[in-house]
């Protein structure tokens, strides 16, 4: 089985961003924290999905709140460690193994630490392939197992603990009005499964791909190479457009970061114009009045030299990006999921999705 | 007025004397080991060209990059302590976590997490413990460490709880340096704790730079006030300085800048800063360079420091030329303060970017285009090389395609064709000492960064509040009322939380009022 080591965090750090779609928060709060875990001697086994048990007792564990509250007031250190601990009491059992609901971004992370905290294995896959806005959009509570029995923790010692709800809207409702009582973050530990549902329902090898992007760019800097035409190329990604941010709108809208992007076309894209639509994470492309991409597929900004990043905070006028799609997997791609993550559910009613290709390596 | 500007770079002090617009006296000469007596030798130069008297200075401006250097050579810090009130958050990562270890043992690793912090709506996490902060402060003394950095969560919501500690730790153990977050950075709990821990660590540094740059003040007979550029490019009286001698670091490149706009007279224009081995290019937008984006990494260490957003190349006047066959490359290696006797101008053996552009006739200097002897196919190759680093460059610095004058700055800038990138270049006059001039020309600001709940309140009631903090703020830093305007004003919802919480940056920026002579 392997073994994240402090290297790869780095990569896993970059590629977490890039999955991320713009949103999802940044990672390097919490690859610092992998690497304390490291530094202790306590160690974060990579369990690939196949390998899993079917009776296996696996939970998704993250955090949840306001990335600004991330960086500034970040962990005690055991959050989700307490709430991991609070469902297993429920069930009498120990989990075997741990999984990230989301491995764009922040969340990423966090599965790595408590798994190392734990002494467990972390699963090779997550419940989305990339970041959402919403604890519902997650393929486990998409394809039938709720997110509760659940809890949630803080750093005062406070550890709520959600018995049911009656619908995943309501545990989001619910978990984020907890976590903006506990000062806007907390540990959650939440969809406790069987190996064998897990097995079907989550985005298989996502940490490996998140920590292969990582090394795409990092390795494209030693080699010198194009960064961008590395990550398309062993992605399978498409090269949208090399531009220059023009216009910026920004507002928020029900607590979420809004907007819309417009870039001028640079480089072999010169005298193209295109636009990007934001809530919190990157929803669509659009070039001539037409879409050319949308969610649930992966609309990312990437710096133009060198393929690292940019979220939706750090966005400006004047810089100098690659727009890219990469095709997000078939999971999330049926009528239950699309319903869940489909264009419709972000209010871009009109838009159709049309799928990005699939190569057939990937 | 008679404003004297002084740049102590890395490796010349460049002075200039100006009287209202007009530069009377310049002077250029290698920064001296003690710093001091550079300045003081600078000068008495500008004295002696000028004609006038020290009495007749009104404002002696001084940008140095005294504080950046000891930060990065991790010399004349002090041992420092760093509390952070956070009661049981954040202990996950301590203070100084992803420092590199060298500048860790520089500066010591005493670190101490305390009661108190706030959470982002300015509750408290816990109550600051007073017995225990006493108790840290018997601590710091008894271990004899002689500085003191605070940090509190969220304290960019409310100072109280810093300041408090901070006067509790001042009683315990009088004497050592002391210095809270609130005034330093912004929101970004590492970043801006690691800003307040290198301030601290500047601070006995800080008051032996300024009272050795009063003596040179004084010794030349200037009896005004004198000011240090801070890393906007506007001025810090000395107490300030001796405060926060971290927000000095950034002053060189934005005080270029500043200068390159004053000289060419354009509020919007790219400018290029040739120096002995490297360039820097940025975009000047209404009279401010175009600030970075990007975390800032100051000796390896990330702070969220604003600082001009520069794209650096490695060509500069030194720059070495090595031509084969195929190719022509120029830079990185390069002589720099060595030019004028390595270069073949000047009668050395190294052919320098110096030479081609004196040989193509771009400029007269040392012992002339004659005497060079270059072939011409060479000295074509390698002008083409210089115009292309340098155009590519520029046009990388673009946000547009509206065309912007180029404005070339610095001892390099000789190297530079007449137009880059498809844009015109100028050279304005006293272009060699134009970070000089950028320092002399200082204006002093107000800056207020917060976050609010937006609540009943309109985006624009909140902003306008900020912006009379800030007034107020230039205005008690010397700014004249009504020569006050607002350089940023941004607010930036902030996702996931109630209430609007919103981050309101206010920044304005004034002339310094009638300087009264001592």
């Amino acid at each position: 089985m392997r073994e994240i080591v402090a290297e790869d965090l780095e990569a896993l750090a970059i590629g977490a961003g890039i999955l991320g779609t713009g949103g999802g928060g940044n990672p390097y709060i919490g690859k610092l924290r992998c690497l304390e875990e490291l530094k202790k001697g306590r160690r974060i086994p990579l369990l690939a999905l196949d390998a899993l048990d079917d009776e296996a007792f696996v939970v998704s564990v993250g955090g949840i709140g306001a990335p600004i509250v991330g960086i500034e007031k970040f962990e005690e250190g055991e959050e989700c460690l307490r709430a991991l601990r609070a469902v297993e009491e429920f069930f009498g059992r120990k989990a075997d193994a741990l999984i990230a609901a989301e491995i764009g971004g922040g969340n990423s992370m966090e599965p790595l630490l408590t798994a190392a905290q734990a002494g467990v294995a972390v699963v090779d896959g997550d419940g989305m392939g990339r970041a959402f806005p919403e604890m519902q959009m997650v393929t486990f509570s998409i394809y039938g197992r709720p997110s509760t029995p659940a809890a949630l923790a803080d750093e005062k010692g406070n550890v709520v603990f959600y018995r049911s709800t009656a619908s995943e809207q309501d545990f989001e409702r619910l978990a984020r009005s907890t976590a903006v009582a506990m000062g806007g973050t907390a540990g959650s530990a939440t969809a406790p499964m069987s190996g064998q549902f897990v097995k079907t329902a989550a985005v298989p090898g996502t940490v490996t791909q998140a920590i292969n992007l990582g090394y795409a760019v990092l390795d494209a800097a030693r080699q010198r190479k194009d960064p961008v035409d590395l990550i398309c190329e062993r992605e399978g990604g498409v090269r949208l457009m090399d531009a220059k941010i023009i216009d910026l709108k920004r507002h928020l809208k029900g607590g979420f970061a809004v907007g819309e992007i417009r870039f001028e076309g640079m480089g072999t894209f010169s005298g193209q114009t295109a636009s990007v639509i934001f809530q919190n994470e990157f929803l669509s492309f659009e070039q001539d009045g037409a879409v050319r991409v949308c969610v649930p597929d992966l609309v990312i900004i990437l710096e133009l030299d060198t393929g690292r990043p940019i979220t939706t905070e750090v966005l400006r006028f004047g810089q100098r990006v690659a727009v890219i799609a990469l095709p997000c997997h078939p999971l999330l791609r049926t009528p239950e999921a699309l319903a869940v993550v489909g264009p419709k559910a972000f209010g871009l009613g009109s838009v159709e999705f049309q799928p990005l290709p699939r190569p057939t390596w990937l | 007025m008679h404003r004297i500007g002084v740049d102590v770079g890395g490796t010349n002090t460049d002075a200039v004397l100006m009287r209202g617009r007009e530069v009377i006296a310049a002077h250029k000469s290698p920064t001296t080991a003690d710093v001091a007596s550079g300045v003081q030798a600078a000068l008495i130069a500008l004295l002696m060209q000028s004609g006038l008297e020290g009495g007749q200075i009104d404002l002696v401006v001084i940008g140095t990059t005294r504080f950046t250097n000891a930060v990065v050579e991790r010399r004349g810090l002090s041992p420092t302590a760093a509390i952070r009130l956070c009661g049981p958050a954040t202990r996950s990562l301590p203070p100084m976590v992803d420092w590199p270890n060298d500048l860790r043992a520089a500066v010591g690793a005493e670190v101490y997490f305390a009661a108190g912090g706030l959470d982002y709506d300015g509750r408290a996490i816990t109550p600051l413990d007073e017995a225990e902060i006493r108790r840290i402060g018997m601590d710091v003394r008894r271990s004899g460490v002689t500085a003191i950095a605070i940090c509190g969560v969220f304290s960019s919501v409310s100072d109280a709880m810093e300041q408090r500690a901070a006067a509790l730790l001042s009683d315990v153990c009088p004497g050592v340096d002391i210095s809270y977050s609130a005034g330093i950075g912004r929101i970004g709990l590492l970043e801006r704790e690691s800003a307040t821990i290198l301030n601290s660590a500047l601070l006995a540094l800080a008051r032996q730079t300024v009272s050795a740059m009063k003596a040179a003040v004084a010794a030349c007979g200037l009896r005004c006030p004198f000011f240090i550029s801070q890393n906007d490019g506007t001025l810090m009286n000395a107490d300030q300085v001796q405060r926060f001698p971290i927000l000095t670091i950034a002053s060189g490149p934005t005080n270029s800048m500043r200068g390159a706009a004053f000289l060419s007279e354009e509020k919007d224009a790219l400018v290029v800063d040739v120096g002995g081995t490297t360039t820097d290019v940025g975009l000047l937008q209404n009279g401010f360079p175009r600030q970075s984006a990007q975390v800032v990494s100051i000796g390896g260490v990330r702070t969220n420091f604003r600082m001009p957003d520069l794209l650096s190349v490695g060509l500069g006047g030194g720059s070495v030329v090595a031509v084969d066959a195929l190719t022509c490359r120029i830079g990185p290696m390069s002589v720099g303060y060595e030019l004028t006797t390595k270069a073949r101008l000047f009668g050395g053996d190294v052919l320098t970017a110096t030479d081609v552009a004196v040989a193509a006739g771009r400029a007269d200097l040392g012992a002339g285009r004659m005497s060079l002897g270059l072939e011409p196919e060479l000295v074509t190759a390698a002008l083409g090389e210089i115009d292309r680093i340098l155009g590519d460059a520029v046009d990388r610095c673009r946000v547009s395609s509206t065309a912007l004058p180029v404005v070339v700055v610095g001892g390099g800038s000789i190297l530079a064709p007449a137009r880059l990138a498809g844009l015109s270049v100028i050279r304005p006059k006293h272009f060699e000492v134009a970070n000089a001039i950028g320092a002399a020309i200082a204006q002093t600001s107000g800056e207020v960064d917060r976050v609010v709940s937006l609540g009943s309140d309109s985006r624009e009631a909140a902003l306008l509040a900020a912006e009379t903090d800030a007034r107020r703020l230039a205005v008690q830093a010397g700014a004249v009322e009504d020569t006050i305007i607002v350089t940023e004003r941004e607010d930036v919802p902030l996702a996931y939380l109630p209430g609007n919480a919103t981050r309101i940056h206010v920044r304005v920026v004034g002339d310094l009022g009638d300087i009264r002579r001592a």
